[in-house]
């Protein structure tokens, strides 16, 4: 609820102070692949960040450490604005795939957040249509997954993602099964929300336009360890659209990036 | 950002209907002749092999305590059904009541192991021992040992048809998507909330394919139980009809028996396809019709 106070203080880049701290985090799998060596990096409030990477430099990692999924080998991750011991971070996941219960209808796959939380039906309905609503997909509640096309069962992942009201929002790769009309749909839309909602975004790409259009920071990342390279700020003014997507200033972003990431690649000692 | 679900392109008006090209209605012809032949072919199929069998007894002038006709059969079924109706019954009762509990015991005791991976290490190899043993050589043991005939048959049976109920529960429970495994973690889910909402959805496909094995199974586990307890008398079923009726060389009785067995034994085939589909149409690819 206090995400939709904030909602309009987030356009600018970097005010808020650090929603969670990743702090000296390393990563090492059980084979001795080393997905994360000494990774540090602060996400403040509002923020939508991407971390832009090839496969292999730890950026999924680094996003289930957060959610703690995994745990990291060493370091630690810090949430500064909780209170002292909260059990659950108020935080949403959306996979890379839709990820959604196929024997349950779009309603029921939306209500599960609040279902765990005992939330009955009736009392879940409003915020679960609404959730709907956001993503256009009020229409569809009784449908099953399997009616949908891979676009719109991802919106029911995003709906599903954000009828918790979270704080943050992190995204692993989400639109990446998805045709590049579809995506750039997605991309509008959930630029959208997050300027209605306020709130702070993590989002898994490896696209570099992509990240360029939403993210107003990325975080470039290289493989082999999975390290930090370039933290580059994209401070171009919110909404954007179709318009921005057509710019050159966007295509200036895009030719940094690009730079930056061919920087990370050759850094690495593959491909 | 609104999905529109209106149409807009206007459709032909209903007087306009397009006439249908040879190519369609030759499609549609045989989309016909396929929904009838599924049904009308087997009962061809199973009318001919009667009339058949028929023939051969008046060809070959086979008496009928060697192969009886199909109408002597028939006839020996309806002027029986007194004997055979109480034998059916007391197999049915046997048959469902093993199912029942094998139901309940295969499941309870998947999601037991699906708890606890000790639980699961402890036991399983006992359950995997009951199963390959076969049924025939404990029936003996378990009918000397347990007093009642009917808990004894209910035994024999249970050990037949809970195996591959609870290797199939286990099968699904453990086999619920990683991602949405993750998802109910990151919303902290309680063991019990994973359980209902999560792993028992994902098994029930996996169940179901269980229960209909299950379903021939207890039936042959009834009928199994029977001959080896070869008991007469009230509780006799029909496995033991058609012991006696053997003793007697009467074998339009041991026909009209099998029958029945045979009968009993479709009906909970079909019973068990349809309750799956009913469970599984809305969501599970194997209920679903595919667009060609």
């Amino acid at each position: 609820m206090t995400a939709m106070v904030q909602a309009n203080m987030q356009i600018d880049t970097g005010i808020g102070q650090p929603i969670v701290s990743l702090k000296g985090i390393s990563k090492t799998f059980s084979n001795g692949t080393v997905a994360l060596n000494n990774l540090s990096l602060d996400i403040r409030q509002g923020e939508f960040v991407s971390l832009l990477g090839p496969s292999g430099c730890g950026k999924s990692t680094a996003l289930r450490i957060i959610t703690s999924l995994t745990s990291p080998s060493s370091g630690r991750v810090e949430w500064p604005m909780e209170e002292s011991r909260q059990k659950d971070h108020e935080l949403s996941f959306v996979f890379q795939e839709p990820t959604l219960m196929p024997w349950a209808t779009v309603f029921g796959n939306v209500w599960l957040p609040l279902r765990l939380k005992g939330v009955s039906k009736k009392a879940a309905y409003d915020e679960v249509m609404e959730a709907l609503k956001g993503v256009g997909l009020d229409q569809f509640a009784d449908s099953y997954p399997r009616e949908l096309s891979g676009g719109m069962k991802m919106r029911v992942s995003i709906a599903r993602a954000l009828v918790t009201k979270p704080k943050l929002l992190l995204m692993d790769e989400p639109f990446a099964a998805l045709d590049e009309i579809t995506r750039f749909k997605l991309n509008n839309d959930l630029l959208r929300l997050w300027e209605t909602f306020g709130w702070t975004v993590i989002f898994v790409t490896h696209s570099v336009f992509e990240s360029v259009y939403l993210s107003n920071r990325i975080v470039v990342m290289a493989a082999r360890p999975g390290r930090v390279v370039n933290d580059m700020a994209i401070d171009a003014p919110y909404p954007r659209d179709e318009d921005f997507r057509t710019s050159p200033v966007y295509s200036g972003f895009c030719r940094n990036v690009s730079e930056a990431l061919h920087e990370a690649m050759k850094s690495g000692d593959h491909l | 950002m609104t999905i529109d679900i209106a149409d807009k392109t206007p459709l032909p008006a209903a007087g306009a209907e397009i006439p249908l090209d040879a190519e369609e209605m030759k499609r549609a012809r045989s989309a016909r002749r396929e929904t009838i032949g599924r049904w009308v072919l087997p009962v061809i199929i199973l009318l001919l092999s009667v009339y058949l069998w028929d023939r051969v007894c008046v060809w070959n002038e086979i008496p009928h305590y060697i192969l009886p006709r199909p109408g002597q059969v028939f006839e020996t079924l309806l002027a029986d059904w007194g004997i055979l109706s109480v034998a059916l019954i007391n197999t049915l009762k046997i048959t469902f009541g093993a199912l029942l509990i094998a139901t309940l015991g295969g499941l309870g005791l998947a999601v037991l192991f699906t708890q606890s991976k000790w639980i699961e290490i402890s036991f399983f190899p006992f359950a995997v021992i009951l199963q390959v043993t076969p049924i025939i050589a404990i029936a003996p043991l378990i009918l000397i040992y347990v007093d009642s005939i009917t808990a004894g048959l209910l035994i024999c049976a249970w050990i037949v048809a809970f195996f591959p109920i609870l290797s199939n529960t286990t099968l699904g429970l453990n086999s619920a998507d990683h991602n949405l495994q993750n998802l109910f973690r990151l919303y902290g889910a309680s063991r019990w909330q994973t359980l209902r909402f999560l792993r028992l959805p994902a098994a029930m496909p996996y169940f179901l394919g269980g229960l209909k094995i299950a379903g021939g199974l207890s039936l042959i586990g009834a009928i199994v139980a029977e001959f080896v307890a070869g008991s007469a008398g009230s509780g006799s079923g029909l496995a033991n009809q058609i012991l006696e009726a053997s003793y007697r060389l009467n074998m339009p009785r041991m026909f009209a028996a099998l029958i029945l067995i045979s009968v009993t034994g479709i009906l909970i085939f079909l019973t068990m396809n349809l309750l799956s589909h009913l469970l599984l149409r809305k969501w599970h690819e194997s209920a679903l019709k595919r667009e060609i």
